[in-house]
């Protein structure tokens, strides 16, 4: 009610003067915090585009040619990559071995972080303790954690960890990761993925619980819903809805995106090399067949952006906030 | 203009002003990578020194990557620096060879892609006058169309050592075909100790010479598939029947090339090579027999690889004349270097005829032994087989070794892709 009380002219006449300098000073802000913004965001957009962009055209570039040993080839060969990729049995089965080991590490993971979230999340003392604990091989390399696993746990002689432990119980030596029939090798791999990113997908999970407001379980409590089970499924998990849409997207491009612990652990070896290790063996290693990977690299992609289109329309990826 | 709108005009003026940073950035960020393992004083041109960069895979023996230091430094008419790669020599090399940002002289294994993409220079100048002092098979294996384009640095024979005492003590005598050696594995076979070590893939490192003590070969000499008969499959078959028999080593720390398995007493025998009698002397004394990758049947010859490292010139560098120039003096007219490289460390046959008539480290005992087998069953690469090929033939391998599959049909599917890259390749 004060404001229209006041005369314009007094107004005008009082801030005319003190009205520019907080506008200019406005106007410095803002250009300000647009080289704030250009300072800060600079670097990684001008490092997206030199390592992110640039090589993806010219990947595109080089799938329609001829390109063994060379970055710039003359020789265009149309579809000819694309087609050779589309119908070699080495590439199709490496999509093959991927998906064997989606199936095995996404619902693992999804399940056993979600059990990890609660259980943590119940503990009274020590909390931090014990979410750090958890999270810590987060922080560990794929490189590193493969090694230990190879040289120390599952190592095929009889003083690894694994068969140190079978030995108590007189069962004999195995080559986790030379063993074909049963694909023992499998465990190690498996195993290596869970114990580094169980911690990461835990703290989603944390924070997705948190959010959940405690009066939903009071009601619930009045309402005579038994805390457990009955609880868990028609509040906790309902809620978490948005949490685990983000975890299987997550899980699933990253499952994708499987390199350093195959290769490390395993190698490139063709009964068990997801579709990056072949495509690093065939356009990378000592055959530079430059053109098939790219074209490789490329179907990847699609493949990969049609299964997260996918998934997000039938999750509702975005609209499950609601 | 309203006041809730940033002036773009000015703001951008300003931006392009004051971010000369990002430029900086973009300048420093393109700089990045560009280390070749050149020394980075001095220029190319007058009197000054010009910088060569040399690179090596990482070899396991101690002493040896001083050593590759000490030959470049004692070298006068140019800045070497080495290059020593741990891991995956072969990926880094190929990188490194599709610019100039490269290495100017390296060491690898010469096949015929190296020279369609021109990645290498013929040496036949520097070659011309001791040509003669090197074995045919180490000039055929890097020469194409009648030009030489690397020098032979070690001969490395692959072969398969045993621990005689272990032999001795189960009664019975080193295998002279592949049925020998699968009925010695298992006999050699306790819960403590496996038969044979021969990689923890389970054996591809024997498809090559199980190919040849069947009979066949890579390529024909007229560039046509030679591991299609039925002999090859047999023989290919026998390998699949060694891994199935259990008393292969798998799933080691370490690999085939590192005599870890066998030192330690994991098994009886391993597959190796030659580089490694030294460190096998040390651990086991003379309780060490050799013989080589056996024959398939009477009708065949037993077969020993004959492997190695050769010194290319990058045809990418800047100063390949000045590259052509260390090579020379290194590989030719050092033979005290040479000497020292291939006796001194492990234990490599020396190239030239001269030095290995009197490498005297090689002419007694299993060093001595190793040395004849190469002489009387020894095979080198040929270089029309490129390492697709290479790969094809290791995944045939991997699918009949271990997964037991039809030798014939994964034979077929091999087969058909070297015929692609031949096609590719000759025309």
């Amino acid at each position: 009610m004060s404001a229209p009380t006041k005369t314009p002219s007094a107004a005008d006449s009082v801030t005319t003067g003190e009205r520019r300098r907080p506008r200019r000073r406005r106007q410095k802000g803002i250009a300000g915090n647009t080289l704030w913004f250009w300072v800060f965001v600079g670097p990684f957009v001008l490092g997206l585009l030199i390592f992110s962009y640039l090589p993806i055209i010219w990947s595109l570039v080089l799938s329609f040619f001829e390109a063994y040993n060379t970055a710039t080839p003359s020789k265009f060969v149309g579809l000819r990559n694309y087609i050779d990729m589309l119908t070699d049995h080495n590439f199709l089965s490496s999509l093959g071995t991927f998906t064997i080991f989606a199936v095995f590490i996404v619902p693992l993971t999804f399940v056993l972080s979600l059990v990890l979230a609660l259980l943590v999340n119940q503990v009274k003392i020590a909390r931090a303790f014990f979410r750090s604990v958890f999270f810590l091989p987060t922080a560990c390399s794929y490189v590193v954690a493969s090694l230990i696993w190879r040289l120390s746990i599952f190592n095929g002689v009889r003083f690894g960890l694994a068969n140190t432990v079978l030995g108590w119980f007189g069962i004999d030596n195995i080559a986790w990761l030379s063993t074909v029939s049963p694909p023992w090798y499998w465990l190690p791999l498996v195993t290596v993925r869970l114990w580094l990113q169980l911690g990461f997908y835990m703290i989603l999970f944390i924070a997705g619980l948190q959010r959940i407001s405690p009066t939903l379980y009071e009601a619930a409590y009045v309402d005579g819903a038994k805390p457990g089970w009955q609880v868990f499924r028609y509040i906790t998990l309902p809620q978490l809805r948005a949490t685990s849409v983000a975890v299987l997207i997550l899980n699933l491009i990253a499952a994708y995106q499987a390199f350093d612990e195959f290769y490390n652990l395993i190698g490139n070896v063709n009964y068990a090399r997801p579709p990056l290790v072949y495509l690093y063996g065939i356009s990378l290693g000592s055959i530079q067949d430059l053109g098939h990977g790219s074209a490789g690299a490329l179907i990847l992609a699609v493949i990969i952006m049609i299964v997260t289109l996918l998934q997000s329309r039938i999750f509702g990826f975005g609209k499950a906030g609601d | 203009m309203p006041a809730h709108v940033p002036n773009a005009g000015l703001s951008r003026r300003d931006l392009l002003k004051r971010t000369g940073g990002l430029a900086a950035l973009a300048a420093f960020t393109a700089a990045c990578g560009g280390n070749t393992g050149r020394p980075s004083s001095g220029g190319g041109g007058g009197g000054e020194k010009v910088n060569l960069s040399q690179w090596y895979h990482q070899y396991g023996e101690t002493g040896t990557q001083q050593a590759a230091q000490r030959y470049a430094k004692a070298y006068t008419d140019a800045n070497v620096a080495v290059q020593w790669t741990p891991g995956d020599y072969d990926a880094k090399l190929a990188s490194g060879l599709l610019s100039s940002k490269g290495p100017d002289v390296f060491e690898g294994h010469f096949n015929i892609a190296m020279v369609k993409s021109n990645q290498v220079v013929p040496l036949d100048d520097i070659m011309a006058d001791v040509k003669d002092d090197f074995q045919p098979g180490d000039l055929a294996t890097n020469t194409l169309d009648g030009k030489i384009y690397g020098i032979r640095m070690i001969i490395d024979p692959q072969v398969i050592y045993y621990r005689k005492s272990l032999l001795d003590k189960a009664g019975i005598k080193p295998p002279e075909t592949i049925d020998d050696l699968i009925s010695a594995a298992k006999e050699l076979t306790t819960n403590k100790v496996k038969g044979i070590f021969v990689g923890n893939d389970g054996g591809n490192v024997m498809g090559g010479p199980a190919l040849y003590s069947s009979g066949g070969e890579f390529l024909t000499k007229d560039n046509k598939p030679g591991f299609t008969d039925a002999r090859a499959a047999q023989a290919f078959g026998k390998l699949h029947e060694l891994y199935a028999s259990k008393s292969v080593l798998l799933g080691a720390p370490t690999d085939w090339w590192d005599p870890t398995a066998i030192n330690q007493g994991l098994v009886a025998m391993q597959f190796i090579g030659m580089w490694a009698v030294p460190g096998m002397q040390k651990a086991l004394g003379d309780d060490i027999g050799v013989i080589p990758f056996p024959k398939l049947d009477a009708q065949a010859q037993p077969a020993v690889y004959s492997g190695g490292w050769t010194q290319f010139v990058s045809a990418k560098s800047p100063n390949v004349d000045a590259a052509k120039k260390f090579v020379k003096w290194l590989w030719i007219d050092k033979s005290e270097y040479q000497e020292d490289w291939s006796l001194n460390y492990g234990f490599h046959i020396p190239p030239r005829k001269s030095l290995a008539a009197k490498a005297s480290k090689l002419q007694s005992g299993v060093a001595a032994d190793t040395v004849k087998l190469t002489q009387d069953h020894g095979y080198t690469d040929n270089p029309a087989w490129t390492p697709k090929m290479g790969t094809a033939f290791g995944d045939m391998l991997t699918n009949v070794i271990k997964k037991g599959a039809d030798p014939a049909a994964e034979i077929a599917k091999a087969e058909k892709t070297v015929n692609a890259e031949l096609s590719r390749l000759f025309g």
